[in-house]
């Protein structure tokens, strides 16, 4: 049912077209009308090989609402395939052929035997958001284009983490844990960034498990990776920031993977070290403030305001006031992802508010007591409350404006300096 | 054509002005087609994203102060509010003033696009209302909303009833129009039937339209000398300032294709005169824009004392620039609002046109005649090539390969990265006031000349990336898919 959307924290599903552009060399062919892409497009880092204005369009138009737009739709891929140079074309549709009822599978079957694959996800804005279209295009690619490997190849781990593009640090994110896992002596495969493309699609199916590093999305297509080829999955569900976190991951991912124990104990123990040795010459900076509090609040998708409590919380021993969760979670995983904001060190527990009302959550903030200066995380909504309650306020959720994020991250060990960095970087623009 | 203050929609520019979206030819031929009536225009078997009307309606209208828009649709749709939340604090905080407009959605969804959202969307308009005490809520439609035949209209009249404050319906269905500027007509007739009051009294003041008001204090301070004030629309306005606007001495605009509903509307309806002049982009568009208006509002001689004393400052360091950029040759592409003044500007500055793309094209305004700006360059200059086209990156990337051109310009997020991947030199020409007035002819003449000195950032970028398209489409006509319907 319709409701109010007051300070949008998300797009339509059909924001799905930058999870299509984060994979290199592959391209949305929209069946939409022809502004979608030009709204949904990211402000930040679009402009890569292919960018949201020269995605192929049908760009519907009325004739095409009362008589179908199927045959704009041919023309457009077939097209598409001599005009554009890419390994993988993504038909995704809008709201209006759904709508009027465009029979889209069948013209994209007409190319079933391209020279390059044209698979179909539809998409259209009013069946979710872009959470859930990220999904579907996942889903359409495990559905359409994976075939059965020969065979698993030992300690390849398919990565699954972030949304590009929702997250303004999916890519660095996404390196920072390829790292990782090659440090335990893993070999990562993720599909989206500088260097992945078609050919790291195809190998997901000879992984030995698929790792998920998520609360909820993705679930269903590590679930379908599993059902169609058999593959495992580990379900990590909190972005690891800091020590505390990426050292669990650490030893669990070790664990399924089957990764010699002591191996894994050494390497946290080198990396802790390494981490500590920084936190240990800037403690003074963490302590000796006169102007935070130790309560925050993070208003973030169920991502990003997981990884961020926990971390704030079991690595740098602050409190949790309420924390907002604004990514729409589907009812059927509230209640987990509550849970995991309540596995916090001395039993602490965060009280999540799950709303996409942007109204109701800057009130609830105003409401809130930080006995002094309070520490807001949160998407640029969030700018003007910090401003009304003497917040100290860092940007990371969407939308992100006023800063830019190229490669930066926030997870892992490094991932936790880099937020110390930002956090008190903002901190210290006050005396008291 | 005279404009329908009765109706909400108002149509698209393809219906009521004919414009059209695609086109190759010349200046010549495309006035003469536009004159006899015989212009039709091309639709495409093959295209690339554009721009959604709703974006230029919404946009416009979210720029007013204290206002509410309530957007009708899926989240995508929506989605404008939130960039444009940035823009209306940046710009407000720069003029010292605080804009509390709210852009709102209702997250329709499947149920919605079956049953309707009527209801839903009555409490919303109400909540809204209640949370933000807003001077002005206007409620827009979209794609889904429109084809599922929800009564917008309907709904605005009842919630009218119980709230003081105006309260209009914008149509936004994106499908119905390729020309996103059909989106600037709907914002003003908008503002026109919802905000504007009739006149009580006249005011020494001028409807300055515009999209961001950057040259605010500038503008002012010539203004002052007329003894008129700006009052600059619609970023940053009130609605008490446009519910005024009926009486006004003139209104004036920055860019034709902006402003030419609402100078027409305002003419036709309380008789403020409209200024239908080029453009104040360059020396002669500069002189022949102010001198109209001092001419509209009896201040002639004041004009010229102006003029002599500024032209004094600037022309001979105009002259000078322009030595340096004698015989360049340029592509761009714009809004026609833009394409006929830059192509103006850039010949006055000794620049070769190759070739100019706009992103569509008005045969007339809603007077019926041919724009101004292509008029003047009928009149006073050579022809050139034209193209029209929503954008349409790679027809634009075939001419740039083809002509290879000293520089690109163009003013649309997004567009100037291709041309500098091809190895030319972009230059963006996103703020309305780059060009305009003598001083700011001078600063773009000197960013022209900066910009193809020092080619490093283009080159170095050329030389490692790959172009999106196939060589085939580089060996084919830029016209390839266009079909003459």
């Amino acid at each position: 049912m319709a409701k109010i959307l007051d300070k949008q924290r998300y797009k339509c599903a059909m924001s799905s077209m930058l999870t299509v552009q984060a994979i290199e060399r592959a391209i949305p062919v929209l069946h939409s009308g022809p502004g979608c892409a030009q709204k949904l497009q990211n402000n930040s880092g679009g402009s890569g090989y292919f960018s949201p204005n020269i995605f192929p369009c049908t760009s519907i138009n009325e004739e095409n609402v009362v008589f179908g737009g199927a045959q704009k739709l041919h023309s457009t891929i077939e097209n598409a395939l001599k005009v554009i140079d890419a390994d993988l074309y993504v038909v995704l549709t809008g709201c209006i052929p759904e709508i009027v009822g465009d029979n889209v599978e069948e013209v994209v079957e007409d190319f079933a035997d391209a020279e390059k694959p044209v698979i179909l996800a539809q998409t259209p804005g009013f069946k979710g958001n872009n959470y859930l279209g990220h999904e579907w295009v996942v889903d359409a690619i495990i559905g359409q284009l994976l075939e059965p490997a020969e065979q698993v190849t030992k300690g390849l781990v398919n990565i699954w983490a972030d949304v590009p593009y929702q997250d303004e640090f999916w890519a660095g994110n996404l390196r920072e844990l390829e790292k990782l896992l090659s440090e335990l002596g893993l070999i990562p495969n993720t599909i989206f960034g500088f260097g992945r493309g078609i050919k790291n699609i195809r190998r997901i199916p000879e992984a030995e498990f698929n790792l998920l590093v998520s609360p909820w999305v993705g679930l269903e297509n590590v679930k379908k990776l599993k059902e169609k080829f058999g593959t495992p999955y580990l379900h990590w569900p909190t972005l690891p920031i800091g020590a505390f976190e990426t050292s669990k991951f650490l030893r669990a991912v070790g664990e399924f993977a089957g990764v010699d124990g002591e191996k894994v104990e050494r390497l946290i123990t080198e990396k802790e070290n390494y981490y500590y040795h920084y936190i240990e010459r800037y403690a003074d900076e963490f302590l000796e403030t006169r102007v935070m509090s130790k309560k925050f609040s993070v208003v973030a998708d169920a991502h990003y305001a997981l990884g961020i409590t926990k971390f704030l919380v079991n690595d740098m021993g602050l409190f949790p006031a309420k924390q907002f969760v604004v990514d729409d979670t589907p009812l059927e995983f509230q209640n987990a992802v509550r849970d995991y904001f309540n596995d916090l060190n001395y039993d602490i527990k965060a009280e999540v508010l799950f709303s996409v009302d942007g109204y109701e959550i800057h009130n609830e903030i105003q409401n809130t007591s930080y006995f002094g200066y309070p520490l807001i995380i949160g998407s640029y909504w969030e700018k003007e409350v910090a401003a009304k309650t003497n917040a100290h306020y860092l940007n990371v959720s969407w939308p992100v404006n006023e800063r830019l994020v190229i490669n930066g991250y926030y997870v892992g060990y490094d991932g936790g300096l880099r937020l110390l960095e930002d956090i008190y970087s903002v901190v210290k623009t006050r005396f008291n | 054509m005279a404009i329908n203050f009765d109706v909400t929609d108002i149509g698209t520019r393809e219906n009521r002005l004919g414009s059209i979206t695609g086109y190759v030819g010349d200046l010549k031929d495309l006035a003469t087609q536009s004159r006899c009536g015989s212009l039709r225009g091309c639709s495409r078997c093959f295209s690339q994203s554009s721009t959604c009307l709703s974006g230029c309606a919404l946009g416009q209208l979210g720029g007013i102060r204290d206002i509410a828009i309530i957007h009708h649709g899926p989240s995508g749709c929506s989605v404008t509010g939130a960039g444009l939340y940035s823009v209306t604090k940046q710009v407000a905080s720069k003029r010292g003033v605080v804009n509390n407009s709210v852009y709102i959605g209702t997250d329709m969804d499947e149920k919605d696009t079956i049953f309707g959202a009527a209801d839903s969307l009555r409490d919303i308009i109400l909540e809204v209302n209640r949370r933000y005490h807003p001077k002005a809520i206007f409620v827009s439609s979209s794609c889904a909303s429109g084809i599922i035949g929800e009564d917008i209209e309907s709904v605005v009249d009842e919630v009218r009833e119980e709230l003081d404050i105006p309260v209009g319906a914008v149509h936004c269905e994106g499908f119905k129009s390729r020309i996103w500027a059909s989106g600037f007509d709907l914002s003003d007739h908008a503002v026109l039937t919802t905000l504007v009051q009739p006149p009580k009294q006249k005011r020494n003041t001028i409807n300055f339209k515009n999209f961001y008001e950057s040259a605010r204090e500038e503008i002012i301070e010539i203004f002052r000398h007329f003894d008129m004030e700006p009052t600059f629309l619609y970023a940053n306005a009130t609605v008490e300032e446009l519910a005024h606007m009926s009486e006004a001495m003139a209104t004036v605009c920055i860019c034709g294709t902006l402003g030419n509903y609402l100078g027409n509307g305002l003419e036709e309806r309380y008789g403020v005169p409209y200024v239908r002049t080029i453009n104040p982009l360059g020396v002669t568009g500069f002189e022949t824009w102010l001198r109209a208006i001092g001419k509209t509002i009896h201040k002639e001689a004041e004009v010229e004392a102006y003029l002599e004393r500024e032209r004094a400052i600037y022309l001979p360091q105009i002259e000078e620039v322009k030595q340096e950029l004698k015989g360049l040759r340029a592509v761009l592409g714009m809004g026609p609002g833009y394409t006929f003044e830059v192509s103006r500007v850039l010949q006055e500055l000794g620049i070769e046109v190759v070739w100019a793309a706009a992103w569509h094209y008005d045969p007339n305004y809603e007077n019926g005649e041919v724009p101004p700006a292509m008029q003047y360059l009928l009149d006073n200059r050579p022809n050139f090539t034209v193209s029209v086209s929503d954008q349409q990156n790679f027809e634009v990337l075939n001419i740039l390969n083809q002509f290879k051109p000293d520089m690109y310009l163009s003013r649309h997020p997004g567009s100037t990265v291709w041309a500098i991947k091809q190895g030319i030199p972009a230059i963006y020409v996103a703020d309305e006031y780059m060009i305009f007035g003598y001083r700011h002819t001078l600063e773009f003449a000197h960013s022209v000349l900066d910009s193809i000195r020092n080619r490093s950032f283009e080159k170095n970028l050329a030389k490692r990336v790959k172009l999106p398209y196939t060589d085939w489409w580089y060996q084919q006509d830029m016209n390839l898919f266009l079909q003459h319907n």
